[in-house]
């Protein structure tokens, strides 16, 4: 049973509450004397606010406050806590409500608490706001060129920041002696993350103590706690307890730090009373951050053989109207230095403008700056291969770190290595899966019917475990802080395992994960273990779960944790049966005498002996507990191989996924029924920004993709079932051997089936499409290249 | 306004706000927060429940519309005990991640077998369309109303 446990389908812990309906979310949470509030939003895109008038809303039955953004002139804007590394960032943050001006649609302006939500929402429609409209921008090239609209005084034409990496002129020159250089004009379109639980947020203040409960719906509940007291009311930490409750769902854009994590607290305090904010989808789809949103040209160079020489790539990143917490860390750190791919390019060059425009908020969505960087690379093997007329495997084959050039240093990484791969292991794979060879017949044949069939690939890595502190934080990467992660493991008097832990888990299935590894270790039943997390009281601090983080390190922290507890058992175990430490061994959940396994203690019996405390060896305290803070030396590089087929209908642009194959390889696996999971949600994703997916702002700064009837969120119909498999190539960085697998199938999916479209409309001499490729858009571009050829 | 509706079983008589939506009915006032709210356009399917035996987007209609109907929520499926053979299902697939729409998932997929006891993927998929998942690519969604179409003798 000891080691079986890790590695098995087990079935996750913490469904029962979720499959009954029993688990309490934000929403869920009833507080007496709760009331609620609802915040006015700015209808403008870019205008200045000359008055705003609460009179009317005051005096509606029911409303117990109304407060405009001059109530809390005094509490600090949201602090930007990564900001680009090594360059200048012209910074500016939201207020927890605005005082004199907007930069994009949804900003908040205005706040009403009353004692239900339907009075708030009244409310709202009585606050009269006498706006002065301002000129509007929405694109982050067009914002940068003279004359257009300017957001921020201390930040020129729009730039946030300029930051690059590689050697600008080495890539110049060996693009001048490429045997071919191909350009591209590559855009990666805004998605808005849509975890299916909206925002929320409740706060509590006792003014006896000074002391703030805040229940909010996030994924690193220790830095938000950090960042409200330490950054934005100026308070002691201590005085400030973060819950976050159940979470329906993430994918980023739970991570950060938002004006109503604040207000919530500060409307408290002044009511005395504990407030709540939900907020509808409509308003998450303007006030919470999008995704992606890049605007890039590349050139690639490469010999007549396929081998890729140099790659320049130049991108606006759009950041929206002001930054959220994270934001410029995203498109320089996580993107800039990821362009080497799975390949050996010698010669890489990345600028990156992060730009300003009235639009929502941009920060990490699933993958963050991985997705963007793999589709650039990625599309840029498929152009190489279709100048030179090769097969996109044989690029890729030709191009690939090999097993035996690991740790590989692809030079952009600033001194972190590719832990460890075998890339054409999992190409061939996926490529046997598929039948390639037949395939193409197939391809043949069915162009020769006048069928559009195409096949596409993306053989990416990704990096994740998140990450080295001395490199990501301020002196290095820019990121304000440390990112380790911590773990507290307790083996009580009655045998039971409690483990407490700095993740936070919303529908990764850690609290399953963790059991596992932990009933691995000890010998004991899955169900002898229990893991809390996600609440600041009781918890050691820890950095959160996003960037696929909680198992390549939170779970590191445990598993350290538990070798300490072995040891400390170990010597309480041979001072039980008298025999010498070195005399004992640790196995399946007993300390037994080596070569006389009749000679043991159960974990159980240690357990209590060492609680009981009445017989001790000398100097050993009481309990088994044990707290691992984990600095990891470096981080994950999961890899894979995907494939997707399609066939386009010439008739109506529509595009049918025929087959959808992913190996990947994430190290070891705890729960491959977790790791599937994983894999299927984040190909939809993935797929779904390729085909579905886009966030459309118009001139004037109007979301018109603002709600669940305009953006188009995948249903269960859309996709066909997932082919999976997996390669396990352990990584040597942590002594799990995992890598992580929360953001792999998002990362790989997307130029998978761009690469297939564009390969089905080959025959057209269609090179490139922008996403998403919609029916409309290809019957159009169809249509184009039909009448032209 | 006053109302009586039967909600899993109790008969509920209460005086509601013309306006007041089914779902809120069900969480505020009856504390029955099984049923959840993703979306304000009718599009995520989280707030499904049973109307009168049919799956029903309960922020579709008004509390005082469903008075003397007949409402089961994601709280009765397993208030006798044992869990309904579609929660064993969803639990035993990994039909979900964060479960905030499995309540509503799970009801409509206990509907969709009332009406096609022996659904195929396709009609599986097809039937689910109305409930919006962001987790698991539907996959094991799937497979866990195929499950316990088998299990419940479908």
């Amino acid at each position: 049973m000891a080691t079986a446990v890790v590695g098995s389908r087990i079935k996750r812990r913490e469904d029962p509450r979720l499959i009954t309906g029993e688990a309490k979310y934000l929403e869920d949470i009833k507080l007496p004397g709760l009331a609620y509030a609802a915040i006015l939003r700015s209808p403008y895109a870019h205008a200045n606010i000359k008055s705003i008038n609460i009179d009317k809303a005051k005096a509606l039955p029911g409303v117990l406050g109304v407060f405009t953004g001059k109530d809390f002139a005094d509490v600090n804007p949201l602090p930007c806590a990564w900001q680009a590394g090594g360059v200048q960032n012209n910074a500016n943050t939201p207020r927890i409500l605005e005082i004199d001006k907007v930069t994009f649609t949804g900003a908040g302006v205005a706040v009403v608490v009353a004692e239900d939500r339907y009075t708030a929402e009244d409310a709202l429609e009585l606050i009269e706001v006498d706006w002065e409209p301002l000129p509007v921008v929405v694109d982050a090239y067009k914002a940068t060129q003279p004359g257009a609209p300017q957001l921020h005084e201390n930040a020129p034409n729009n730039v946030c920041m300029e930051w690059t990496v590689g050697d600008q002129s080495a890539v110049d020159q060996a693009l001048h002696s490429a045997d071919i250089v191909v350009k591209q004009h590559i855009l990666n379109q805004r998605l808005i993350p849509t975890p299916m639980e909206p925002r929320g947020c409740i706060a509590q203040y006792l003014a006896a103590t000074g002391e703030y409960t805040i229940w909010m719906t996030s994924q690193a509940p220790h830095v938000m706690r950090l960042l409200i007291t330490a950054f934005v009311f100026g308070i002691p930490e201590t005085k400030v307890r973060v819950i976050s409750p159940q979470i329906g769902g993430g994918f980023g854009a739970k991570i950060f730090l938002y004006p109503e994590y604040c207000l919530m607290p500060a409307l408290s305090k002044k009511l005395g009373r504990p407030v709540r904010w939900m907020e509808t989808r409509s308003e998450n789809y303007i006030s919470t951050t999008h995704g992606r949103d890049h605007i890039t040209d590349i050139e690639v160079g490469a010999k007549r053989d396929g081998t890729i020489t140099s790659l320049k790539v130049n991108t606006y990143a759009n950041l929206g109207g002001v930054l959220s917490t994270i934001a410029p860390g995203i498109p320089t750190t996580l993107y800039g230095r990821m362009l080497s791919g799975a390949y050996k390019i010698p010669n890489i060059f990345c600028r990156v403008f992060g730009v300003y425009t009235n639009t929502g908020m941009v920060d990490a969505y699933r993958g963050a700056g991985r997705p963007e960087a793999t589709y650039v690379v990625e599309r840029a093997v498929d152009l190489v291969a279709r100048e030179l007329n090769m097969d996109p495997v044989e690029v890729r084959r030709k191009n690939f770190i090999q097993p035996e050039d690991f740790p590989y240093d692809p030079i952009i990484l600033r001194g972190l290595k590719y832990d460890s791969g075998d890339y054409d292991k999992a190409l061939d794979r996926a490529l046997e899966m598929l039948d390639y060879a037949n395939f193409r017949k197939e391809q043949a044949e069915a162009r020769q019917q006048g069928r559009y069939l195409g096949v596409g690939f993306s053989t990416y890595i990704e990096i994740c475990g998140v990450a080295p502190s001395a490199w990501i934080g301020l002196p290095g990467e820019g990121w304000g802080a440390a990112l380790w992660e911590s773990a507290n493991v307790r083996v009580h008097l009655t045998g039971k395992v409690v483990v407490t832990t700095g993740s936070q888990t919303h529908g990764q299935g850690h609290e399953t994960s963790v059991s596992q590894v932990v009933a691995g270790e000890l010998g004991i039943a899955v169900e002898d273990v229990t893991v809390q997390h996600s609440d600041t009281l009781g918890t050691p601090f820890g950095y959160g779960t996003y960037g696929s983080r909680s198992t390549a390190v939170g779970t590191v922290a445990v598993y350290n944790s538990l070798q300490k507890i072995k040891e400390k058992a170990k010597a309480l175990g041979a001072h039980m049966l008298e025999a010498a430490v070195e005399d004992v061994v640790f196995q399946d959940g007993k300390v037994h005498v080596k070569g006389a396994p009749d000679r043991a203690k159960t974990i159980q019996e240690i357990a209590g002996a060492a609680a009981l405390a009445y017989s001790l060896p000398q100097g050993m305290e009481p309990f088994l507990d044990d707290t691992t803070y984990y600095d990891p030396p470096n981080c994950t590089y999961p890899f894979g191989t995907h494939i997707c087929v399609v066939e386009v209908d010439p008739s109506t642009g529509s595009i049918e996924i025929k087959r959808y194959i992913a190996v990947d390889d994430v190290g070891n696996v705890i729960n491959p029924m977790i790791v599937e999971g994983q894999v299927h949600g984040g190909i939809a994703q993935g797929v779904a920004q390729a085909l579905w997916e886009a966030a459309v702002y118009d001139e004037n700064g109007q979301l018109i993709t603002g709600s669940l009837m305009d953006y188009a969120l995948p249903r269960a119909d859309f996709f066909p079932p997932f082919e999976l498999d997996r390669t396990e190539t352990p990584t040597p960085v942590n002594p799990l051997g995992v890598k992580g697998a929360g953001e792999t199938g998002t990362i790989a999916a997307t130029p998978a089936v761009v690469n297939a479209v564009v390969d089905a409309l080959s025959p057209l001499g269609i090179k490139h499409l922008d996403m998403p490729l919609g029916a409309d858009k290809i019957w159009r571009v169809i249509q184009e290249h039909t009448n032209g050829v | 306004m006053q109302v009586k509706i039967t909600v899993n079983g109790t008969l509920h008589e209460r005086d509601v706000t013309p306006r007041t939506l089914l779902v809120h009915f069900l969480r505020e006032d009856l504390a029955l927060t099984g049923t959840k709210i993703g979306c304000d356009t009718s599009q995520c399917g989280s707030c499904t429940v049973h109307l009168d035996g049919k799956a029903l987007k309960s922020c579709t209609m008004l509390a005082v519309q469903a008075d003397g109907s007949d409402v089961q929520t994601i709280e009765s499926l397993a208030q006798d005990g044992p869990l309904h053979p579609m929660q064993e299902s969803f639990w035993e697939k990994h039909g979900l991640q964060c479960g905030y729409c499995t309540p509503g998932m799970i009801m409509a997929s206990i509907a969709l077998l009332e009406n096609n006891p022996h659904p195929s993927d396709e009609e599986i998929r097809h039937g689910l369309e109305g409930n919006l998942c962001r987790c698991t690519g539907y996959q094991n969604i799937v497979a866990a109303v195929k499950n316990a179409s088998e299990k419940m003798g479908g």
